[in-house]
This record gives C-alpha cells, sequence and structure tokens, in this order.
C-alpha cells in the first residue's frame, strides 16, 4: 500500500471514529424519551392524572393537576416580569450596542446565563421569603423571572440586529422618533426571533426545580393563591422519585413526561417560528 | 465692543427612548450584583465563626453547629472535572461534524437532536438516572472495572450512587454547551486556511487535526471552561445521582456530595441561623466561582470571535 492511500484510509478511518462519536451523543437522547415515554405513559393515558390532585398512597385515581396549573401560574407571572423587560433590554443592546454601558449589560447578561440556579433561589429566598417568613408562588416567580431575563435580552438583540439599517434610517428620515421607529417598525420586523427567544426562556423556566425547592416550596393541594406555596411539575417530578412508593414513582414519571412534551413543544412551535424569521428576512 | 448675538445652536432633543430602555436593561448587571450582596450578607454569620477555615473544614455537624465545605468543593470540582473528561472527546467529534459544510441533511438531524438534548429539563435526566443509568452503570461500568482494576485505590467500592454516576449524567447535560460553541469556532477559522491545507494535498483528517482544530484552539479552550461552569452549578441532576454522602470519597465509584445538593438537600430543614448561613455561604463560593470561570471562558471565546472578524 503505498503512502498516498494510506494517508487517505486513515482520513476515512477518523471520519467513521468522529462519525460514531456523534451516534455515541445522540444515544442518551433516545434513551431518555423512550424511558420517559415508556414508563410516563402508563399513568398518564389516565383522564384523572390531569383532573384530580394529589391523593395519599393506596388511594387510586391520584392526580397532577396542582403541579399543572402551578407550573402554568409560576411561568405565567415569571413571563409577566421577564419578557418586557427582556425585549426593552434587548432593544437598548441592538440599538445603541456602541455604548459601553452596552458592553457591561451584554456580559452581565451572558454571565447571569450561567449562573447557578439553585443560588438564585437562594438569593429571592433571603430577598421575598425570609422577611415575609412563608414560602409563597411569587417568589418561585421571581426566581423563575431573574433566569428567562438574560435569555430574552440576548435573542432579542440577536434578532433586532438583524434588521437592515435601512428600514430604521427610513423612518428616521419620515421624521419618527426613535422610540417609534425601535417599537412599531424594528420590532414587528424582528418578531419571529423575539417570540422565538421567549418561548426558549419559557421552556427554560419550565423546567427548574432548583430556585423553586426553598421559594415555591411546592403543595400537595391546589392552590391558586400566588402568596402562598405552589406546586410546579419539576417538584412533582423531584419530590416523588425520591419516595419509596411505587405508586408515587409511576407519578413521578407521568409527570416527567407531561414536563418534557411541554418543554420540546415548546421547542419545537419556537423552531417553527425562527424558520419563519429567516424567511422574512431573505424578503427584506 | 458691539455686542455679538450668539448664533442659535441646533440641539438635539434629550433621546428618552434610550434613557429608558438603559435603565431596563440595567436589570441583569444590577440583579448580579445584588444576588453577590445578598449572599455575602446573608452568610454573615457564618463568615465571622469561621473565616477563611470553612473553605478547608471537613466536618459537616448542624447538631453541633461544626461546618467545613471542603467535601462539597471536592465533589463539585470532581464531578465536574471527570464529566469534562468524558464530554469532551465527544463534544469536539459531534462539533467537527456538524462544523462540515457536506452532509447537511444529516448534520441537521445531529444538531437538532443535540439542541434537544440541551432542552430536557435537568429534573427528567435526574429520574432517569435514578432508576436508569445508575443501575445500568453500576451493574455494567462499576462492578467490571472495579473486579479488575479495583487494586487501584480509586476505582474500588462499587456503589449505585457515585460520583462517577454523577459525573455519566453531567457529561450528558454539558454537552450540548461544548458542542455549540465548539462548533461555531471552529466554522470560525478563516476558510482560506483550510483550502490552504487542501490545496497543498493534505487530507480530510491532516486539514482537520493539523490546520483548523489548532487554529480554533483558544474558542474550544473556552467552551471547555464554560461547559465546566455550567457542570459546576448542576443541582437536580447531580443530587439525585451521587448519593449525598458528605465526606472525600477516596474511590470515584463511592458516594459523595456537591455544593448545590447540599443546599438543595438541607436548606428548608436548617433551623439554626448558623446552619442557614454556613449553606448560603456554600452558594456564596459556588456562585463566586462561576462567576469566575464564566467571565474567563467568556473572555476567551469572545477574543477568538473577534480576532476572526478582524481577519475574515
Amino acid at each position: 500500500m503505498n503512502r498516498t492511500s494510506r494517508r487517505s484510509y486513515t482520513s476515512f478511518a477518523w471520519l467513521g471514529v468522529m462519525y460514531l462519536l456523534t451516534a455515541f451523543a445522540l444515544i442518551p437522547l433516545g434513551l431518555v424519551l423512550w424511558f420517559t415515554v415508556a414508563k410516563g405513559l402508563p399513568p398518564a393515558l389516565h383522564i384523572e392524572f390531569y383532573t384530580n390532585v394529589f391523593r395519599p398512597v393506596g388511594v387510586p385515581g391520584a392526580g397532577i393537576k396542582q403541579a399543572i396549573v402551578g407550573t402554568l401560574m409560576l411561568v405565567g407571572m415569571a413571563s409577566v416580569m421577564a419578557i418586557p423587560a427582556g425585549i426593552l433590554g434587548g432593544i437598548y443592546l441592538a440599538e445603541y450596542g456602541l455604548a459601553r454601558w452596552a458592553g457591561w449589560v451584554r456580559l452581565a447578561s451572558d454571565v447571569l446565563v450561567g449562573t447557578p440556579s439553585i443560588a438564585v433561589g437562594l438569593f429571592v429566598y433571603a430577598i421575598l421569603v425570609a422577611p415575609l417568613h412563608h414560602f409563597s408562588g411569587v417568589s418561585g416567580s421571581v426566581a423563575l423571572a431573574v433566569l428567562m431575563l438574560p435569555i430574552v435580552v440576548r435573542t432579542t438583540e440577536g434578532s433586532v440586529a438583524l434588521i437592515p439599517n435601512g428600514l430604521r434610517e427610513s423612518g428616521l428620515a419620515l421624521g419618527l422618533p426613535r422610540w417609534r421607529v425601535s417599537l412599531q417598525l424594528i420590532l414587528p420586523a424582528a418578531a419571529p426571533g423575539v417570540i422565538t427567544g421567549a418561548l426558549l426562556s419559557v421552556a427554560r423556566a419550565s423546567g427548574e426545580t432548583a430556585p423553586l425547592l426553598f421559594t415555591a416550596f411546592g403543595n400537595q393541594l391546589l392552590s391558586l393563591d400566588p402568596t402562598h406555596a405552589i406546586q410546579a411539575l419539576p417538584l412533582t417530578v423531584y419530590q416523588y422519585a425520591l419516595t419509596p412508593y411505587k405508586s408515587l414513582q409511576d407519578q413521578a414519571w407521568g409527570a416527567a413526561l407531561v414536563l418534557v412534551v411541554m418543554v420540546l413543544g415548546i421547542n419545537l412551535v419556537s423552531r417553527w417560528v425562527l424558520r419563519r424569521q429567516i424567511a422574512l428576512a431573505g424578503q427584506l | 465692543m458691539a455686542e455679538t448675538v450668539a448664533a442659535p445652536v441646533l440641539r438635539r432633543p434629550p433621546d428618552r427612548f434610550r434613557t429608558v430602555t438603559a435603565l431596563v436593561a440595567a436589570a441583569a448587571p444590577l440583579v448580579l450584583v445584588v444576588i453577590v450582596v445578598v449572599l455575602i450578607r446573608g452568610s454573615a454569620p457564618a463568615l465571622h465563626q469561621f473565616g477563611l477555615g470553612f473553605l478547608v473544614g471537613q466536618t459537616w455537624n448542624p447538631p453541633i453547629d461544626s461546618f467545613g465545605a471542603l467535601p462539597a468543593i471536592f465533589g463539585t470540582v470532581a464531578s465536574s472535572l471527570i464529566s469534562l473528561a468524558i464530554a469532551l472527546p465527544v463534544g469536539i467529534a459531534v462539533a467537527v461534524i456538524l462544523a462540515e459544510p457536506s452532509h447537511s441533511s444529516i448534520r441537521g438531524v445531529i444538531g437538532t437532536g443535540i439542541e434537544l438534548l440541551a432542552a430536557i429539563p435537568s429534573v427528567v435526566y435526574g429520574i432517569w438516572t435514578l432508576y436508569v443509568l445508575s443501575p445500568w452503570s453500576y451493574e455494567h461500568l462499576e462492578v467490571p472495572i472495579s473486579d479488575r482494576l479495583g487494586f487501584i485505590g480509586w476505582l474500588s467500592q462499587p456503589a449505585t450512587r457515585s460520583l462517577f454516576n454523577a459525573s455519566l449524567v453531567l457529561a450528558v447535560m454539558i454537552l450540548p454547551t461544548l458542542t455549540a460553541i465548539s462548533r461555531d469556532v471552529i466554522r470560525a477559522v478563516p476558510r482560506g486556511m483550510k483550502e490552504n491545507a487542501v490545496a497543498l494535498g493534505a487530507t480530510w483528517w491532516e486539514t482537520t487535526w493539523h490546520v483548523i482544530l489548532p487554529a480554533a484552539r483558544a474558542g474550544i479552550f473556552g467552551a471547555t471552561i464554560l461547559a465546566l461552569g455550567r457542570a459546576l452549578g448542576e443541582t437536580i441532576a447531580v443530587t439525585m445521582a451521587i448519593g449525598n454522602r458528605y465526606w472525600i470519597p477516596q474511590s470515584i465509584f463511592e458516594p459523595a456530595y456537591t455544593l448545590a445538593s447540599v443546599i438543595a438537600n438541607e436548606f428548608t430543614e436548617a433551623t439554626s441561623t448558623l446552619h442557614q448561613a454556613a449553606l448560603i455561604e456554600l452558594g456564596l463560593v459556588l456562585i463566586l466561582v462561576t462567576l469566575v470561570v464564566n467571565l474567563v471562558a467568556l473572555l476567551l471565546v469572545r477574543s477568538v470571535s473577534r480576532e476572526t472578524r478582524l481577519t475574515a
């Protein structure tokens, strides 16, 4: 075998190794999804699973309604706090991005994305739970909002910056003030990307457990009062999975399935929205 | 002397929109600073009581108010480093494949798969590790390895919940971070460099190994550090896998504990002021370490992308 063909065989072999490692990387995804569906589907097929609340071990017909409602409330309140602020912050970074202050905001947002969520939980406990002496849904949603904010800021910045300068300049040339150019011209053009970012932040917040442990705390009963402890889907999975009871463990898998369907569903929708953004940007 | 009339100066009206958005944008840096300040204040009793000795103390005994962080720091660092050792070769391989301009349909599927891996919530990884991965790893990895290599101290004493199993799930969880950023960095390598190598007759592998990966080295290092930051702060999945024993294990197959797991397990049950302050101080240690790690990583990744922007 001559030198050239040996080199090309070596190259081919390494390409194979790379593809093999890549396949290896995707195995956990398949396994996690498979086991979540296989173990979560039996409990999740009963309608009572969604319409009933916690029942003691041994009593049939237990459900996780309190967790589903709680997650919707927590994430809803967090979205109201984080998404408008995040969009305005992102517009600032995109429109006045050369300012020194913008550099600091960008750096802080990137660092905040990587901040351990359990530390955010401790922080919110110290400012909202300890002074008021009880756990609450509001404090849980503040913790989630802190985690959502930097995601919304950075994705909004990214999609607003994609809008061609011509649109901005034509608005200013017509005498529109900056705020109208930004909010009424640029933002609608960048909407798909902004919505994608907001959806991704919602998906992230829906799956967070650690920041809720000592803020929303968890609640076996259905509670619609955001000033008291409230249950969430990830908390249900965590608490039930660690109990020694088979029936609660089954419910934990069921709740995990509901959570995965919700989070991956939001992700797929956001991808579809983003694809429309790219198609739209091509037309501009 | 004739009176001079000042020429009318056209001043731009103040840009209030800029002021308002700048103030809203201030939320991110503000929150970051406030988190650190609040955690320092919350841990004040423990800071006064133990000083720097807290970082090297090895006991954790709430009933007698004796607290030291070393075993938790050890577990956090060890699990993160082992997970990096597992994830790094796989992550770079995936990044190389994803950055290739060919086979676009396969790459689309792989890219989507890796992104979905990042989307799965931590607690779902946790329950999967608890009931599926850990028992499997115990039976098919830990026991066979320690049967053959158990004479090496740190490969003995297999247990279902262990440092090693926590590292396995962490490796899966940091893989998307590692891959996404490495892929961007590899793509940012100027195309001319690759074309030069190919024109000189280099094969695909020679181009990748001798030209592209060395050029992307700093950025891949940044991606690695960023992934390390994620691993250090991961809480729920690790808590469900690592076994939660407060000691410095002799073997990677033994249970251990991490900073985040101690907080997750004990904080709501901490009754004494000192216990609570000690837990908050663990959180402070964790956030300061991840802050430094993330800053270093971000600066590395940014310097790379700036360089390539200048040269491309």
